[in-house]
């Protein structure tokens, strides 16, 4: 049966947009509450430098080497631009801005050089191709399993052991940080633990979404979680609901009118913002305009 | 690095192992700078347990500053600091904060109840979850500050005074014994006003200590017992009788005088 699974194309696709939406789904969460999430953006942009690096240093495109070498680009990225910020001459959301853009280009013109004829170009680095995820697969005892799905399954693995074992350090952190420094929590380590796996889970995520879709999925399943729940645990939840079903109609969607599958399920993420944005049963604009036409006629003018 | 460990550090470096045991906080020659300005200067403090105690200085005098060196969340360009004659690092269990309201999102998806239970978090320690034992803590903390029919409510539907009341639930829940609270009585309402003074009284009558950072110059000498008076260096310190003086104030407010006109006591 799970031979036949591994065979099925269609399932293959779809597991893959599931696990990249849960696993950027996590730390998304945490990054939209601290107001943090153009950070994945920086991200997932500069790391392109550090996969360049990598592969020229060991000639892996993909494997743990790469995954240890984003991460460590990535927290590059947020050092780099807290060294800027902490200047006191710019502002923090210019700092990312001047940061993210250098090390992206530096990773392009090193592209564009070193690597014409080799698989990553940016065409790839952007958009990825998940429709294709089925063709590159790796020998796993005595099933054939598509890479990307092997590396996205990991990368979920990791990011839900750390979100549940530290799910109280990471809610105090988020929440308030001076507390949870006072109490010897040491919330910046913990963010920055977060982003070396937010980094990691970009790369491992490139080859199925790119860098622009996996924004989408940090970013967007979560924001739509926070319109739908009061409660952090929920909204986890919720958020990696959000992100499955999304690329579950993504795909159907694109399959239909014969567009890109990665592309609609991004689209699919921005649909489900949109409903619960009018239909959350307590922050949807809904809910809001019944609630307030309620209250008009319970108080007299 | 352990508490332990830290000490013997101390000893080895020479320093004697125990700094003013008798003062609930200590602090010399702390200097805090920010982008090369300094911020706090050569401030030496003493404050003896069991006082009330205000924090009173013009804006960016480094009142905030001072509390968060103290917890070592702002890392001073030099200074010591002792609470209760021990690092900050020795006692972090029995020292309680609460920061500026303003400082957290409360659209944050939590619950009161939970963050109350926050203020239980340093003594659960890493990985483990609060369970029944700390649900009943922050509940009976909430009933202590008048809260408790708002323990299952979302925080954003609290109003600026319902959050500090939750905000002095978490604080109170952590047992400590010294209290570090930062603005408390900054934009509630009157009743919560009093209602946190006669908390922080009680504090006070059971032997902590109670350092507040505040703003209105007219209720310190009817709240506190024992005052700071600071702008960027420290301008006076002691009982509230002896320092709460018109000169003093003079001192720390400089021109402001608007601000003395309505609470400075007559010379």
């Amino acid at each position: 049966m799970l031979a036949a699974a591994l065979e099925n194309i269609p399932l293959m696709i779809v597991a893959t947009g599931a696990l990249v939406g849960i696993a950027a789904a996590l730390p998304g969460t945490f990054l939209v509450l601290r107001g943090s999430s153009l950070l994945s953006d920086a991200i997932s942009h500069s790391i392109v430098l550090g996969i360049v690096l990598v592969w020229m240093m060991s000639g892996a495109q993909s494997g743990p080497l790469q995954l240890i070498g984003a991460a460590v680009t990535g927290l590059a990225t947020v050092f780099l631009t807290e060294l800027v910020a902490g200047t006191g001459r710019v502002k923090n959301d210019a700092a990312i801005g001047l940061v993210f853009p250098a090390l992206f280009s530096i990773g392009v013109l090193l592209l564009n050089v070193y690597a014409r004829d080799v698989h990553i170009d940016q065409h790839t680095v952007l958009l990825g191709e998940i429709g294709f995820v089925w063709l590159d697969t790796v020998a796993l005892g005595a099933y054939e399993v598509p890479r990307s799905l092997l590396s996205m399954g990991a990368m979920c693995a990791i990011n839900l052991v750390f979100v549940v074992l530290l799910f109280k350090e990471l809610k105090l952190a988020t929440f308030d940080r001076a507390l949870a420094a006072a109490l010897g929590f040491m919330p910046g380590l913990l963010f920055y633990a977060l982003l070396a796996l937010t980094s990691a889970t970009a790369v491992a995520a490139f080859d199925a979404v790119g860098a622009v879709l996996f924004i989408a999925f940090v970013i967007v399943p979560p924001s739509a979680a926070y319109l739908l729940t009061d409660r952090l645990s929920l909204m986890l939840l919720l958020s990696a609901a959000i992100a499955t079903l999304s690329s579950i109609a993504g795909y159907v969607v694109a399959v239909l009118f014969d567009v890109s599958i990665g592309g609609m399920m991004a689209v699919m993420t921005g649909l489900f913002l949109l409903l619960a944005f009018l239909f959350g049963p307590r922050y949807g604009i809904i809910a809001q305009a019944l609630r307030r036409r309620r209250a008009a006629t319970v108080t007299p003018a | 690095m352990s508490p332990s460990a830290d000490r013997a550090l101390d000893l080895q470096n020479g320093a004697e192992p125990l700094h003013e045991p008798g003062l609930a906080v200590h602090v010399e020659d702390l200097t805090v700078s920010y982008h090369e300005k300094p911020v706090l200067f050569d401030i030496d403090l003493n404050v003896p347990p069991g006082v009330m105690c205000a924090v009173v200085g013009p804006n960016g005098a480094g009142k905030s500053t001072l509390i968060k060196s103290i917890l070592g969340l702002v890392k001073p360009t030099s200074g010591h600091i002792t609470l209760h004659g021990l690092s900050y690092r020795e006692v972090r269990s029995r020292v309680g904060y609460v920061p500026q309201r303003s400082t957290v999102d409360w659209d944050f998806p939590t619950t009161v109840l939970d963050v109350v239970t926050m203020g239980l978090y340093g003594r659960l320690g890493w990985f483990k979850r609060p369970g029944r034992h700390e649900r009943r803590k922050a509940e009976e903390a909430l009933r202590l500050v008048g809260m408790e029919d708002f323990a299952r409510r979302q925080i954003s539907q609290l109003s600026g005074g319902q959050q500090q009341r939750v905000f002095l639930a978490r604080a109170l829940v952590q047992e400590a014994d010294v209290y570090f609270l930062d603005e408390p009585m900054a934009g509630v309402d009157a009743t919560t006003e009093r209602a946190i003074v006669k908390i922080l009284g009680r504090l006070r009558d059971a032997g902590k200590t109670v350092i507040v950072v505040h703003h209105d110059l007219q209720t310190v000498t009817t709240y506190f017992d024992w005052l700071v008076l600071l702008n960027v260096r420290v301008i006076a310190q002691g009982p509230v009788q002896e320092t709460y003086t018109a000169e003093n104030l003079r001192a720390a407010y400089g021109g402001q005088i608007a601000l003395l006109d309505r609470g400075a006591p007559a010379e």
